[in-house]
């Protein structure tokens, strides 16, 4: 789950991880208020959506006046910000974090994630702060430090000195920086974290070591033993078909072309996008209904695909394993029947009791094009969106 | 032949009386394989499917000589279910559990390094060796037993390869699902090495998919081993977009890694055959195996 940056701020100051004075805003008035609240003479407006690459849309904005935080929060608030995680359309932004400016001396990158292939949790480190992390390791892998964290010890004392110092920290700061990263590290594993990225951290002139921007995501399988954070999901970031989906129990990613699918089993989903686009047609979804589809399953996912108005055909792509063929098609006739949709439905059944599936579509009096393996399932729908 | 387990191996189930544990125990029994009792903590003494039920693994294992524990256990006791099973020396621990925080799992791996237990799972479909041992939820009835060995991150598309498999006629020695968690047990490269000794297994069909760099790992160990059989491979997702974690938490691109692009350069290098399509897993292996 994604977090936007003021609660992750909010998560990691609970956690005694320092960070610049902010107020979150959705509206001018507010915005203008918090500029009083805040005082001082220099001030962030940063918009607040969970994709990344805010700073490069413009999205993030240093202001010396009331006047120019006024102005800079009315280009932003309400309008979409495209950012190279957006995509073109962008994303509107609903809320603005306006924060203290502070007097920065130098910028650093500290970045917790779980690294895949060594199995551990990885502290990243580098004096390269503000830039994107990959770009460092790709272009100065020199300037990155890893280091990789016995879940048991935690990030030892040794070990979070020699990052901050690695980092440039000035001596004299380094306890301060030990604690930081400590702060850090704990309010990643306590809360069950899959990333939390500081870029920048910064010291300040005035002596402080803070995080300066804050990204976090959490781990879906552990909400169910952190119930602070799942109140911090913002249905408003995610799209209303995808949020139906997910209610359903289902695994929906909307895409651009015109052939929904529907499948169980997330491997043999993204296998029939491939071969959609093998043979020269776009998919228009990612759908998994799960190994074990049910009726009511079935029924949200036709209603969720068929709101998209360019799909123009639908594949199904079932391979019934525990979930037997005689269920699924059970529950397809009854949800074409209770949506009544226009738009060619070819169904592929195979596995378990696939004859009998196959004969209560064939009985039921839709009219369905059935296929017989993958292959000609994918022929099939190519065709009919061709005419 | 086949590897890792067989007609003999003695399998206990853990959380044998929950609804799915009790399912898939019968179904096991039915195909032959040799349930020899269930755990489930506070009903010890009792029994199920006509099988004895302990408090805990270790009497379970003293009392059947189990060596592989398949677990249908809530992904909230997954954790505990899983150490309790490496203490007690299980060699084989088969999890099925979906929902399994990543965190928890950074603590098996712990424990599983300088343990005799080798795990499989979770978040997987389990293994089989079509004959003679079935562990988990696959669907038994389309295996058939033959020398090809496969590996697969995902389920149903495993399915619909070993079905095109037995239409061309190629029956498996084992099949194993190694799961779509970020943290997996048993990897690709896990299998690849067992399957490289076993005389059972003339090819072997690796299905992976977008997302981390397990198969990257598996061509670098090809091509280091100038590995002694052929490998067909698969990878699924070519045209996912990034960002999106696509049905399983491990099948992600994010910040141009994990795409399949370099997945399928990496195992070409390391001369695998890369399946194309994923209706033509059957005919790509026939052009491997003569």
């Amino acid at each position: 789950m994604k977090v936007h940056e003021f609660q992750a701020k909010e998560i990691l100051r609970n956690c005694a991880v320092e960070t610049p004075r902010g107020v979150v805003c959705h509206s001018l008035d507010e915005v203008e208020s918090a500029v009083t609240e805040l005082g001082g003479n220099i001030w962030v407006v940063k918009a607040q959506i969970h994709a990344g690459g805010r700073g490069k849309g413009g999205g993030v904005r240093v202001v010396h006046s009331e006047a120019d935080a006024l102005s800079a929060a009315k280009d932003i608030l309400h309008q979409p910000l495209v950012t190279p995680q957006t995509g073109p359309e962008g994303q509107i932004v609903r809320k603005l974090l306006i924060e203290e400016g502070v007097g920065i001396l130098s910028e650093i990158y500290a970045g917790l994630v779980v690294d895949r292939a060594e199995q551990r949790v990885v502290l990243m480190m580098s004096p390269q702060g503000g830039m994107e992390i990959e770009e460092v390791a790709a272009a100065t892998p020199e300037k990155l430090l890893k280091i990789h964290i016995d879940p048991d010890t935690g990030l030892t004392d040794d070990d979070a000195r020699r990052a901050a110092s690695f980092a440039g920290i000035p001596d004299a700061l380094l306890d301060k920086a030990v604690g930081f990263l400590q702060a850090l590290y704990q309010a990643f594993w306590d809360n069950d974290a899959s990333l939390a990225e500081i870029n920048p951290l910064v010291v300040t002139d005035q002596g402080d070591v803070i995080a300066l921007d804050a990204k976090m995501t959490f781990d879906d399988s552990a909400l169910y033993r952190h119930p602070h954070i799942t109140k911090y999901r913002d249905l408003d970031e995610e799209s209303a078909a995808e949020i139906e989906a997910s209610e359903a129990g289902l695994s929906y990613i909307s895409l651009d072309g015109n052939i929904g699918c529907l499948v169980n089993g997330a491997g043999l989903a993204m296998a029939t996008m491939d071969i959609i686009k093998l043979y020269g047609e776009e998919p228009a979804n990612f759908l998994d209904v799960g190994g074990g589809a049910t009726t009511e399953q079935v029924i949200a996912a036709f209603t969720v695909m068929l709101k998209n108005k360019q799909v123009q055909a639908v594949l199904v792509n079932i391979f019934g394993g525990i979930m037997r063929c005689d269920v699924i098609a059970e529950g397809l006739v009854t949800a074409l029947r209770q949506i009544g949709t226009e738009v060619p439905v070819i169904v592929r059944l195979e596995g378990t009791n696939v004859e009998r599936g196959r004969t209560i579509l064939q009985e039921s009096g839709l009219t369905l094009i059935t296929a017989g393996t993958m292959d000609d399932a994918a022929r099939k729908v190519v065709q009919a969106v061709r005419g | 032949m086949g590897i890792l387990i067989d007609s003999r191996t003695r399998v206990l189930c853990q959380g044998i009386t929950g609804y799915r544990g009790s399912f898939f125990s019968h179904r096991a029994i039915e195909y032959g394989t040799r349930i020899v009792g269930g755990v489930v903590p506070g009903r010890g003494g009792q029994k199920h499917l006509n099988l004895p039920v302990f408090d805990t693994v270790e009497q379970a294992r003293e009392m059947t000589g189990a060596t592989a524990s398949v677990l249908f256990v809530p992904p909230h006791a997954a954790r505990d279910a899983m150490l309790e099973a490496i203490d007690a020396g299980i060699e084989l621990v088969v999890c099925i559990t979906e929902g399994i925080p990543i965190l928890d799992m950074l603590r098996i791996k712990e424990r599983l390094a300088g343990s005799q237990t080798r795990l499989i799972g979770p978040n997987c479909p389990g293994i089989i060796t079509p004959g003679q041992c079935n562990i988990g939820i696959m669907p038994a009835s389309i295996y058939q037993p033959g020398k090809i060995g496969v590996i697969s991150r995902s389920g149903t598309l495993f399915y619909e390869a070993v079905a095109q498999l037995c239409r061309e006629g190629f029956g498996q020695s084992t099949c194993i699902g190694i799961g779509a968690d970020v943290v997996p047990g048993m990897t690709f490269v896990d299998c690849l090495e067992l399957f490289r000794d076993d005389h059972g297994t003339e090819a072997v069909l690796l299905i992976g998919e977008i997302g981390g760099a397990a198969e990257e790992e598996a061509a670098q160990y090809l091509a280091a081993e100038a590995y002694p059989k052929p490998v067909i491979a698969y990878i699924a997702g070519r045209h996912a977009p990034p960002y999106r974690r696509m049905g399983h938490s491990s099948a992600i691109i994010a910040a141009g890694k994990g795409g399949t692009e370099n997945k399928i350069q990496a195992l070409r290098d390391a001369n695998v055959i890369v399946v194309e399509s994923p209706v033509e897993f059957g005919m790509t292996t026939r052009k491997a195996v003569r």
